[in-house]
């Protein structure tokens, strides 16, 4: 059914579907903190009735998570959301969600970390969350939130990945703006998400899940984690093959090119810059520049071989951080560079930074600067908030 | 050591092993050993599901894929046990099943680091038995102070002997009007058994409070830890009571508030050889403390019978 609501709102709506769908196995059970931009998620799913399932108002985000982790270990679905200081708060239990392998999803709104506080969008929160172990996905727009989440699920829970979800979404860019939004019906959810059968969920059998251990089975535990991830890439797009027959919509690949084939200049954006970024690319093309972009959708696993096939042969490259590595530059492009052919320019642009408005005149800034550029230089700070 | 095939050979709801089982890395004379053991007999046949935050508790287990408990357990996170719990008590719950969680904790990961997580759960009921082992120190990292060290003692980090007392944890958690709140002493092992019975069977939020000598930070003998725990309730430096609704005070154990007791007690571990606190000061407290005790029980009143049960309290969880 189609219907007009915020990116908050779709999530809660996806989550519902999700937790309800387990009805037939162990429930569903989350933990719950407010945090500005991500409160309308939670206290949408705080007024939804789920038939085996409780959703637990906790004290702090770092016993939302836990509860969460509780709960995914009795063989529950489980769900938080989270943002900014909440996530840095919340970091030692994301990390201890990760390391378990327990397929949570957790809903993060992007926003700037205090201090100052500034409550817009950033993607510096979940980014610093990079090495948690968790798979991460950014969104472009409110449909995608919520197909987003529900295409979570069921990649957290193949038996091939066991890995929890951070579903991404830019702070009131895409929160609390209201899009049409298309929500599946119970029995094509029920179709899509089979009952959750945890191999690893606790039962009477003593054993201690995630006790003391030795260097060696720490670095088997690892391996085995890196293992999980490389399985990523090809069970998501199984996911997506399965997403497709029950909702007829197919999610987006990890990495989205756009007009990149014969690109001389090539953009590198996540989360909804990128959706700009394709409107400037249309706008240069019609001028007769030849302007590509790349969108990456997933970032954890990094699309290392999806990123080499689609950078191949650019010569320029402009990577867009809404976030900063003081010390480095931004963030994404300290990952991206080195994915490039040798040689290639792979500039880093700090725009957007705390929530300032990026309008297609700052990716044209940035398709200029690049154009003009025979070499990379210290990061470029494009201040879109003045 | 047992082998991870030999876990899974070891089928579920059997507690004919004990919780505590060979191969453990505890130091001889702890007092949370023997919380186990007692532990152990009041599980008896019942289904649990413990969790253990970082602390000796946890260490206790051994290494991967070995594991010192007969029973499934939860290593979370310092601050996160009761949270954790949370999690697997409603679920549990929304299965029908009767599963009791359990926290098992030392006194860093309840009276400081984990309060507001176990203060939340308990305000909101959960059902779950929250148990503190308290050796007074943060044990687990080589004795430094917590906010349950004594007055006077010496620990790593208040080597001239902590200035402050000790945080009033049973008040604390009274406070919050729990269903059941209780301490627990290792020397009266009838009252013991009761207490952990009945917490085990009771349902919502219980507490268990259980002081629990540990040899290395108090710097006494291994073999000494039970008469110690004798001497602290015997001087009424340890009050054993229980509180039911926050509201109803029993006192379980009278004491005789001898100073001979209390300067034996104090004679006896060397973490009291540098304090500069007098002995009459902390009878001061003791008397304090009563007090208070007294204006919220009455009277005394004979002591609960061995083997008696608690009065259930069925709060339903929600």
């Amino acid at each position: 059914m189609m219907q007009l609501i915020s990116a908050n709102h779709a999530s809660a709506a996806a989550v519902t579907l999700a937790a309800r769908a387990n009805r037939k196995g162990r429930g569903f059970c989350s933990g719950v903190y407010p945090i500005t931009p991500q409160t309308e998620c939670i206290e949408r799913l705080c007024e939804e009735t789920i038939e085996k399932g409780s959703v637990v108002r906790v004290e702090s985000e770092h016993s939302a998570m836990a509860v969460c982790m509780g709960a995914s270990l009795a063989g529950a679905r489980s769900f938080t959301a989270s943002s900014s200081n909440g996530l840095a708060y919340m970091a030692e239990n994301v990390f201890a969600a990760g390391f378990f392998r327990l397929p949570i999803v957790m809903m993060a709104v992007n926003r700037t970390l205090g201090p100052p506080w500034n409550i817009w969008v950033d993607h510096g929160d979940t980014l610093m969350l990079r090495d948690s172990g968790w798979i991460q996905i950014y969104c472009e727009d409110n449909q995608e939130v919520h197909d987003s989440i529900l295409l979570a699920y069921r990649l957290a829970e193949d038996e091939r990945v066991l890995l929890p979800v951070m579903v991404c979404q830019d702070a009131f860019v895409l929160s609390h703006t209201l899009m049409a939004t298309d929500i599946p019906g119970q029995p094509a959810v029920d179709a899509f998400l089979p009952a959750l059968n945890l191999p690893h969920r606790l039962t009477e059998r003593p054993r201690v899940v995630g006790g003391l251990e030795f260097p060696h089975e720490t670095e088997m535990h690892r391996k085995q984690h890196m293992e999980a991830m490389g399985r990523v890439p090809a069970v998501y797009a199984s996911v997506q093959d399965e997403f497709e027959r029950c909702f007829g919509r197919r999610p987006a690949d990890p990495v989205v090119p756009y007009r990149l084939d014969d690109a001389d200049l090539a953009v590198v954006a996540m989360g909804t810059t990128s959706s700009t970024v394709r409107a400037a690319v249309d706008e240069l093309r019609a001028e007769g520049l030849r302007a590509g972009s790349l969108r990456i959708r997933m970032f954890r696993p990094l699309p290392e071989v999806a990123l080499r096939s689609r950078l191949a042969g650019r010569r320029k490259i402009a990577v867009i951080d809404r976030d900063v590595c003081p010390g480095l530059g931004g963030i994404v492009w300290g990952e991206i560079r080195g994915l490039a052919d040798p040689g290639a320019v792979v500039q880093s642009y700090l725009v957007g930074l705390g929530g300032g408005d990026i309008r297609p005149e700052h990716i044209r800034r940035i398709y200029e600067d690049l154009a003009a550029r025979d070499r990379a230089g210290d990061p470029v700070f494009l201040e879109a908030g003045r | 050591m047992r082998t991870i095939s030999d876990l899974e050979s070891f089928v579920g709801g059997d507690r004919s092993e004990p919780l505590l089982r060979p191969g453990n890395t505890n130091c001889g004379g702890c007092g949370m050993s023997i919380a186990l053991n007692m532990l152990s007999r009041a599980i008896a046949q019942r289904p649990v599901q413990i969790v253990i935050p970082a602390c000796c508790g946890i260490v206790t287990a051994g290494p991967f894929p070995w594991s010192a408990y007969g029973a499934p357990v939860v290593a979370s996170t310092f601050a996160a046990a009761a949270a954790v719990a949370t999690g697997l008590a409603r679920v549990a719950a929304a299965n029908g099943e009767k599963t009791r969680i359990l926290c098992f904790a030392g006194d860093g990961g309840t009276y400081d680091i984990g309060m507001a997580t176990i203060s939340a759960a308990a305000e909101r009921n959960e059902d779950l038995l929250f148990i503190c082992y308290d050796n007074e120190i943060y044990g687990n990292t080589g004795g430094q102070r917590s906010s349950a060290t004594p007055l006077g003692a010496s620990t790593t980090t208040t080597p001239e002997g902590k200035h402050a007392p000790k945080k009033d944890i049973l008040g604390i958690m009274a406070a919050h009007r729990v269903p059941y709140a209780a301490s627990v002493s290792l020397a009266h092992a009838d009252d013991m058994m009761r207490k952990l019975e009945g917490a085990l069977d009771a349902r919502g939020f219980r507490f268990l409070h259980i002081l629990s000598p540990c040899p290395t930070g108090w710097k006494s003998e291994p073999s000494e830890g039970i008469e110690l725990i004798r001497l602290a309730v015997d001087s009424g430096l340890y009050p054993v009571i229980e509180i039911t609704k926050g509201r109803d005070v029993r006192i379980n154990v009278e004491p005789s508030f001898s100073e001979d007791a209390l300067r034996s007690f104090v004679r006896r571990q060397g973490r009291f050889a540098r304090s500069q606190v007098e002995v009459e000061v902390i009878q001061e407290g003791i008397r304090s403390e009563w007090e208070k005790l007294r204006a919220a029980a009455g009277p005394p009143r004979l002591p609960s019978p061995p083997g008696a049960r608690m009065v259930p309290d069925r709060f339903a969880v929600r």
